[in-house]
């Protein structure tokens, strides 16, 4: 294995608090929640009834009859995805040297109900052909592989809520073995639909503050009840430093490491103890050759389930140590809720602006920090990061006790 | 059913699935290499013109539908 320094070159995502990554960063800034209360006449008998729509629905960017064929998961990829590849300025790619790796939790589920449900009406002769294309989980990285030309491989890491920055870490290593110059890597996710809020509302996983949509992701608060189902992608476009360099590419960040480990606990309770989660962040941190100590700033999983918080509170002091205490810990979850295989994807864009704006976005709704959260969580409007060389973590975790910590260096 | 209904009626069906104006859906075009209709949107197309019109489409049959006037001429032919 070669390694290879990797630089982030470009930028793209669609949220609930924004249609690309300019709009998501002010509105993040701003502490403005994407959180809404779901209108729709099946959502009059859920149990958790809003969630994190995204804020440009995809017909105001995409032309009708390629909307048609992509699932909604597909649709947010390919819109981040453009957004990514022009803000990187790449042009001339070398096509059997640039892969995708583009995550989802769930994949096509909504295109599969939907496809069911015509089934039973209307019978299978009715049922779209393109439905497989649709439903395929692998079908968000195929689209964006099949824009962009990519022939170095196209790849779906699915680990639930960790899928997004599993893909990132997946496409630091196709470029340090030497297989790529350039990949687009991060992850999507469509799923807002009465059967997934159902089957998550059933797990007691989901908000139930339906009265009050807004203030309904409470990360770190005492009075948190559960997390906001959001949809959306992040993707970004991760090169080989000399890569970009020679074409005089802007550097956002530099991907420092990743840490991927596992529970081996239970198939959705976070381990009490996080002892995953500290190994992956510690392992993040030789991965990227930094120490506690280089780390001001961690964008948490931070769901804002009464368990998961704390255990993930308590695993970045056991692995950043005493250096925690320098250290300004935000949950943007808190704005757009919670984007499933797209999260940590998006929650990495933020992390690397953080990094390169030297601001990091608040946590919204933190009215009374939970006392077992032993952490400093910015809140009541952004914090600046000091200047220097300095690096930040995103955490993501996801149902079945997966665990993955990425590490950034600012680009100076 | 005119010649002209079936016409008319194919092209609406083109122009959701693929796109193309319906004014350019004309009877010697190709499906495949003048309207660039896949083998997906195909079916898609068949399924929409059974259901438009009332017929059924045999999947023997839609490899010999090359143009839209192919396609005219078979689900005239079935509806009468």
């Amino acid at each position: 294995m070669t390694s290879a320094a990797i630089v982030i070159t470009g930028l793209g995502a669609t949220t609930p608090v924004g249609g690309d990554v300019p709009s998501t960063w002010s509105a993040w800034l701003e502490g403005r929640s994407g959180v809404v209360a779901l209108t729709e006449e099946w959502a009059g008998q859920l149990p958790a009834r809003i969630a994190g729509r995204i804020a440009v629905e995809p017909g105001e960017v995409m032309d009708r009859v390629e909307m048609r064929k992509l699932d909604r998961s597909q649709q947010l990829a390919l819109i981040a995805s453009r957004e990514a590849w022009k803000d990187s300025g790449l042009t001339e790619v070398d096509p059997t040297r640039l892969a995708v790796v583009v995550a989802t939790g769930v994949g096509g589920v909504t295109s599969l109900l939907e496809q069911y449900d015509i089934l039973r009406e209307r019978g299978a002769s009715r049922v779209s052909p393109h439905t497989v294309p649709m439903l395929m989980p692998n079908g968000p990285a195929a689209v964006v592989g099949l824009e962009l030309g990519a022939r170095a491989g196209v790849h779906t890491p699915v680990s639930a809520c960790a899928s997004g920055a599993e893909a990132i870490a997946f496409g630091a290593r196709l470029i340090r073995e030497g297989k790529c110059d350039v990949v687009v890597a991060g992850g999507t996710e469509a799923c807002i639909h009465p059967l997934t809020l159902a089957a998550f509302a059933a797990m007691r996983a989901l908000s139930t503050r339906n009265d009050d949509p807004a203030a309904a992701s409470r990360p770190y608060d005492v009075d948190r009840d559960g997390f906001v189902m959001g949809e959306g992608a992040g993707l970004i476009v991760m090169e080989r430093a000399d890569h970009a360099a020679a074409r005089g590419a802007h550097v956002y960040a530099v991907y420092g490491g990743a840490g991927i480990t596992a529970d081996a606990h239970h198939i959705a309770q976070p381990d009490p103890e996080g002892r995953g989660a500290t190994a992956a962040m510690r392992e993040a941190l030789v991965d990227a050759d930094l120490t506690a100590t280089d780390i001001v700033h961690v964008n948490a999983h931070a769901t804002s389930t009464p368990q998961g918080d704390v255990a993930e509170a308590g695993a970045i002091r056991a692995a950043l140590g005493a250096a925690t205490d320098q250290v300004a810990v935000t949950a943007t979850k808190s704005m757009t809720g919670h984007l499933l295989g797209g999260a940590g994807a998006v929650e990495s864009i933020a992390a690397i602006l953080a990094l390169h704006h030297r601001l990091i976005p608040p946590t919204i709704n933190l009215d009374s920090q939970d006392t077992a959260v032993n952490l400093d969580v910015v809140s009541n409007g952004p914090r600046s990061v000091k200047s220097g060389a300095v690096a930040a973590l995103n955490n993501s975790f996801g149902f079945g006790g997966h665990n993955v910590a990425l590490a950034f260096r600012s680009a100076e | 059913m005119s010649e002209q209904d079936i016409l008319s009626g194919l092209a609406a069906i083109v122009n959701e699935v693929a796109g193309v104006p319906a004014s350019s859906v004309t009877l010697e075009k190709s499906f495949v290499d003048d309207l660039d209709i896949d083998s997906l949107s195909m079916v898609e197309v068949v399924m929409a013109a059974e259901d438009k019109f009332g017929v059924s489409i045999p999947d023997s049959e839609v490899k010999n539908l090359k143009t839209v006037g192919d396609a005219v001429a078979f689900i005239q032919k079935s509806a009468a």
